[in-house]
This record gives C-alpha cells, structure tokens and sequence, in this order.
C-alpha cells in the first residue's frame, strides 16, 4: 500500500467506528482526539481493525504512534499488505 | 474448545458484549433461559396490544455529537449512528412531594433554576455539589465505597430537598436501601438530570432489534430455551457450561448477567449462597438485593391532562425507599406517561405506576386457581369519577382509600386486584388529574413475575448491594457484567457488557495472541 491508501484505510477503520463523525476534513498533523470524539475504547478498536483487516499486530507501547494521521502512515507504512493482495 | 466466549443471559449487556464479541471474529454464543430477549427490559403481548415490560425512559441523552458521553460511547462501540436509535427526548418530568415540587428536563439548566426558585437557601450548596459530581470520575472502578447521603449532606442543608434529589435517581438504579454507594450516585445524577430521558417511537422493540440484528449480522449465535444449571470449572477457572437440558458447552470465557449470588449458586450450587468463595469485595450479611417492585400498567382510552412524561412521586415529605413491610408500598413510586415524550406519530396512551414492593410478601400468596388478570372496578365508569382538575400538589385527598389489611388477601390475584386500585387511588388527583374513567385495559406485574422471567433472586430489579466493579469473580475466566457490575439501566447495562467484554476477553487477546 502507498501512503495515500493507507491514510484512506485509516479514515475508513474510523468511519465504521465512529459512524456519527465527518471524517471527510481530518487534518493528517493533527491529533486524531483532537478533532473527533475517540477514547481509549476507540483506539483499542482501531488496533483491533488493523489486526482484523490487515493482520498487522500494534503492541500497547505503539498506541501514541497512531496519535495522528501522518504520525499513522509513517509507522504502518511497509506494515500494511490489503486483503485483496495477500488472496 | 468449541467457543472463546459464552454469554449467560440476552438482556442488555449479554447481547452488547456478543456484538463487541462478534465483530472482532470470536466465536461466541448468547445463552438465554426464556424464549424470548430482552431480560428485564423485554417486551410482549398482552390482549392484542404490544407491551414493553420495564420501558420508561432511555437515561444518558444526549444529542448526536456531544463529546465523551455515555450515549455516544455506547453508539461508537455498537457502530450504531444515533438517529438509528431513534431516540425523542421527553417534555418535561417532577419531583412531586406534598411540600414541594421540582421540574426537570434535557436542560440542567432548568433544574439549577427550579431549586433556585424551591429552596433559594440551598442554592450555593446544588451548585457546589454538582461540581464535585462534575469533577468526580465515576468510571474509576477501583474508587472506594462511600455513603452518596454524606457527600450530599455535606452541600444540602434541607432534608426535603436532599430527598426530593435522592427520590428519581433511587428509583431508577438503587439496590440498596436508604442509602446509594457514591459512584452509583454520580452515575445517575449525571445520567438523568444532567444528560437526560428520550424513548424510540416503536419502545424498547426497537433497541433490541438493532442488538440482536446487528449481533446476528456480525454471525454471533443465540439460542433461546438454553437456560445454564451449572458454570463449570477447574482448579478455579471456568471451563464451560452445562445447560438445563444437560448439554455441555466448552468455552474460555464465561460472561455472566444472571446477578452476583445467583452466578455463584451456578458455580458452587445452592450452598454457594453466603459462602462468597467469589472473592475481592467486602461480605454483606445477605447479599441479595431488598428493593423489588411492582408495575401497573393502565391502557386509557384518553390521556390524562398533564404534559409531563415521567413523575416521581411521595406522599410523605420523607422519602422512604426501602422494603416495605406490607406487599408494596402505594405512597412512593414513578408514574410514566409515554405519550408524553414528544413522538411524532400518537401511541396509545398508558399510565404506569411503579411501586417498591416486598417480595417475600408477594412470594408468600397463595396462586389461587384461575387467572390473575386484574380487572377494572365497575364502580370507576359508572360512578363519574370524572377527570378532576390537578390538586395543587400541598394536600393528599382527605378521601384516601384505606391500606388494605394484607393479612386478609387470602390470594395472589386479590392482591394484585387490591393493590392495582390503591396505587391508582395514591397518586391520584395529588401528582396526577384521575384517569380512572379511561382505564380500558390493565396488566400488572409482581415481584413473583419478575424473579420468574429473569431469574434475579428476591425480584431485586437492581440487583445486588454488592457489586463486582471490576467484574471480577475470584474465577479466572468468569466475569459478571450487567446489574450487578454495578452498570445498570438500558445504556448502563449495555456500556456494562461493552466494557467487560473489551477488558476481559479482547484486551487479553490483543495483548498475548501472535499475529495470524
Ligand atoms: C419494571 C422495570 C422498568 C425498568 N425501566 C427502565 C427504564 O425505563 N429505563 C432503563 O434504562 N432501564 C429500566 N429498567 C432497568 C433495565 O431493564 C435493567 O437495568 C437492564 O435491562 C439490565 O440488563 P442486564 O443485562 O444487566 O440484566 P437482565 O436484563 O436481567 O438480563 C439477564 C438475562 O439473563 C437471563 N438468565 C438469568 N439466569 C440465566 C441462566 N441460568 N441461564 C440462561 N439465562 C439466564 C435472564 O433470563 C435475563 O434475560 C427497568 C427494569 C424493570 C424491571
């Protein structure tokens, strides 16, 4: 996956989490709990939907990795191999 | 091991952990002893109309977007958008006590201004109690247990006004009597007057057929008639389940909302009672719940004159929530009107009365043969008792019906006769303009009915005085959730089995399984 896809993998990880927020506008330098509602529960579950979708393991000491957008495609980059390729 | 998970009840929070369980690929099954979902917020039919058995009002709401609430919390966990609950907020609900009334709705706002305006000496102590319960973070599941009356008495100087606060957030939550452990009351304050009541148009039909549907979308499994005899384990760690019929389930994790005593009576049997081998929490001499309740539900040809959706009501200016020592206590309870949530299609209307009720009392009675329907007193359409204008709340009506003597009510459906017409006469046309001329229909239940659905011991509709915070059992791989987590009420019960599920089974796998 190049950056841009796995920047869309993200947003579409939050969308399904989060179904009331606007992620059309997330701004990728700035904290992700910044400009939506997301707790811890909602971290835990994007790291369960990376797993799920992506078979890509984010240890707990990697959390704050996921902080922002950018910050999540510098440390997934490489890391992410889609579904559909790994068939 | 045939499942990762088995879930012991469909109510509420068995059914919010099975989704949680669900979506991230467990293989798990929700194990219920009824034929139908639901548990103690289910639903029925009852002479061609659709009843809802404990629906009054969702608690916790807040509109779509607000941050960091209970509700949205809840929805972001299900995956749910708020308008699929289809939640209308209420018009407005009363603290009604023969000295005093308060208002309250979806703005906290108007209740600061109601005690402004009912006890302006105490308004300096409501506002500095409600930043301790603003500051206070309720989801902290190892803070200590204190007594709510004395942080409360430390703001409030007047008894009326302690109790008048006291009054809605018992009814809707407390297994204790008189008293509620502090956290349970920064819950509840913040989940009715600070956050508030809707209902979905279609009930509490409509909240469980977005659970199970989503649970049965997501390949979760449930089977209904599959009541659990015995929670099976080994060297102290749960192993699986024998159902009723005798059939072994294997599983890694056990999940159980059937309650704290009853839970340990499927692992250690009947002894298990008073012998808390589930460990961790301080003893209490009986550890199940005291408060049980009785409902009437009035089907009416026309509503009562009133706007207001929820009251909770005392005829004695000190509340009393304990108990009683006759079969139910007719001088205290809540009166719901649901028409009166602002719904935009009509729906029959209804009176609902709930009052705290004894158990062992109702158990007592014999059944009598026959039907225990309660009938409506001829006496009611014929002698125009006609809608009478709202008392203006100082004076009970001097023509009180007598208490009956209980003594004397040889049966099960004379009591439930008996009670019906003294709950109706108790609130009437003190909190309520009378309606009895528009009865057209009426069910009643007991606690006797709520033990037999729902299995919860002493019909305590709240549970256990006891709660495992942490849902721990002294079990490795057996957690409580539900009621006697101590998370209770439709969203409570719900975040409760969200929560527990997330801590208990999928942390645990993020953090040791490898990756595929
Ligand atoms: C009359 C009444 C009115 C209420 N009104 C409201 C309201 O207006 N708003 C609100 O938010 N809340 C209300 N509540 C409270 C709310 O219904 C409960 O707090 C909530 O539903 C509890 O959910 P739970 O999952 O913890 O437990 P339960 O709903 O009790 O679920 C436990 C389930 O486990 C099953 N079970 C028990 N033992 C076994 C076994 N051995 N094997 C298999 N299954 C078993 C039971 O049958 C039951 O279905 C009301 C309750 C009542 C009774």
């Amino acid at each position: 996956m190049n950056d841009a896809e796995i920047k869309q993998a993200i947003i579409d990880i939050i969308s399904d989490i989060a179904p009331d927020e606007d992620t059309s506008n997330l701004k990728p330098d700035v904290r992700l709990r910044e400009q939506m509602d997301l707790d811890s529960m909602d971290f835990l579950d994007i790291v369960m939907e990376l797993r799920k979708r992506y078979g890509v393991n984010v240890p707990d000491t990697d959390y704050m990795q996921l902080a922002t957008l950018d910050s999540c495609v510098n440390y997934l980059r490489g890391k992410l191999v889609s579904k559909t390729a790994k068939v | 091991m045939e499942y990762d998970a088995v879930i012991i009840g469909a109510g509420m929070s068995g059914l919010a952990a099975g989704i949680r369980l669900a979506m991230f690929d467990k293989r798990v099954v929700v194990l219920e002893r009824h034929y139908v979902w639901g548990g103690l917020n289910s639903f029925y039919q009852f002479k061609g109309r659709q009843l809802d058995v404990g629906l009054h009002a969702m608690t916790n709401y807040v509109p779509r977007g607000a941050k960091g609430k209970p509700l949205t919390r809840l929805l972001k966990q299900l995956r749910l958008r708020h308008e699929q609950l289809d939640l209308h907020e209420q018009s407005f609900s009363l603290i009604s006590f023969p000295s005093a009334k308060l208002r309250f709705d979806n703005d906290f706002e108007n209740l600061r201004g109601e005690v402004r305006r009912a006890f302006p000496r105490e308004i300096d102590g409501f506002d500095a109690l409600t930043r301790e319960i603003v500051a206070f973070n309720e989801l902290d599941l190892d803070a200590p247990q204190i007594s709510a009356r004395e942080v409360v008495r430390r703001h409030i100087r007047e008894s009326l006004l302690e109790d008048m606060l006291f009054c809605p957030l018992m009814f809707y939550g407390s297994a204790r009597e008189h008293d509620m452990d502090w956290d349970q009351f920064v819950v509840m304050f913040k989940s009715i007057y600070m956050e508030g009541f809707a209902r979905p148009q279609a009930g509490v039909r409509h909240v469980l057929s977005l659970l199970t549907n989503r649970y049965r979308e997501l390949g979760g499994e449930l089977r209904l008639r599959a009541g659990v005899k015995r929670i099976l384990t080994r060297e102290n760690e749960a192993v699986g389940v024998e159902l009723q019929s005798g059939e072994i389930i294997e599983a890694d994790h056990v999940l159980s909302s059937a309650g704290l005593v009853e839970t340990n009576k499927l692992v250690n049997g009947e002894r298990g009672i008073g012998v808390p081998s589930m460990s961790g929490h301080r003893p209490e001499a009986d550890a199940t719940g005291k408060l049980s309740f009785t409902e009437t539900i009035s089907v009416l040809d026309a509503p009562p004159k009133t706007d207001a959706t929820i009251i909770f009501f005392s005829n004695r200016d000190r509340f009393e929530y304990r108990c009683p020592d006759k079969l139910c206590d007719v001088d205290s309870g809540v009166i719901c009107m649901p028409q009166n949530f602002k719904l935009p299609k009509p729906i029959d209307p209804l009176v609902r009365i709930t009052n705290i009720a004894n158990y062992a009392k109702w158990t007592a009675l014999e059944r009598g043969d026959g039907s225990s329907e309660v009938l409506i007193p001829s006496e009611w359409k014929v002698s125009g008792i006609r809608s009478q204008v709202s008392g203006n709340g100082k004076a009970i009506p001097e023509t009180r019906y007598p208490i009956p003597d209980t003594s004397k009510t040889d049966t099960y459906t004379q009591a439930k006769q008996n009670f019906y017409e003294h709950s109706v006469a108790a609130v009437t046309p003190a909190h309520l303009p009378d309606f009895r001329s528009n009865v057209q229909l009426v069910d009643m239940f007991t606690p006797r009915t709520i033990t037999h659905f729902t299995g919860h011991e002493g019909g305590a509709v709240y549970g256990s005085p006891r709660k495992s915070r942490t849902g721990e059992t002294g079990i490795k791989g057996l957690t409580i959730m539900g009621t006697d987590q101590g998370f209770l009420g439709i969203i409570g019960a719900a975040l409760s089995g969200i929560s527990m599920a997330n801590r208990w089974v999928l942390k645990e796998s993020t953090a040791s399984e490898p990756i595929a």
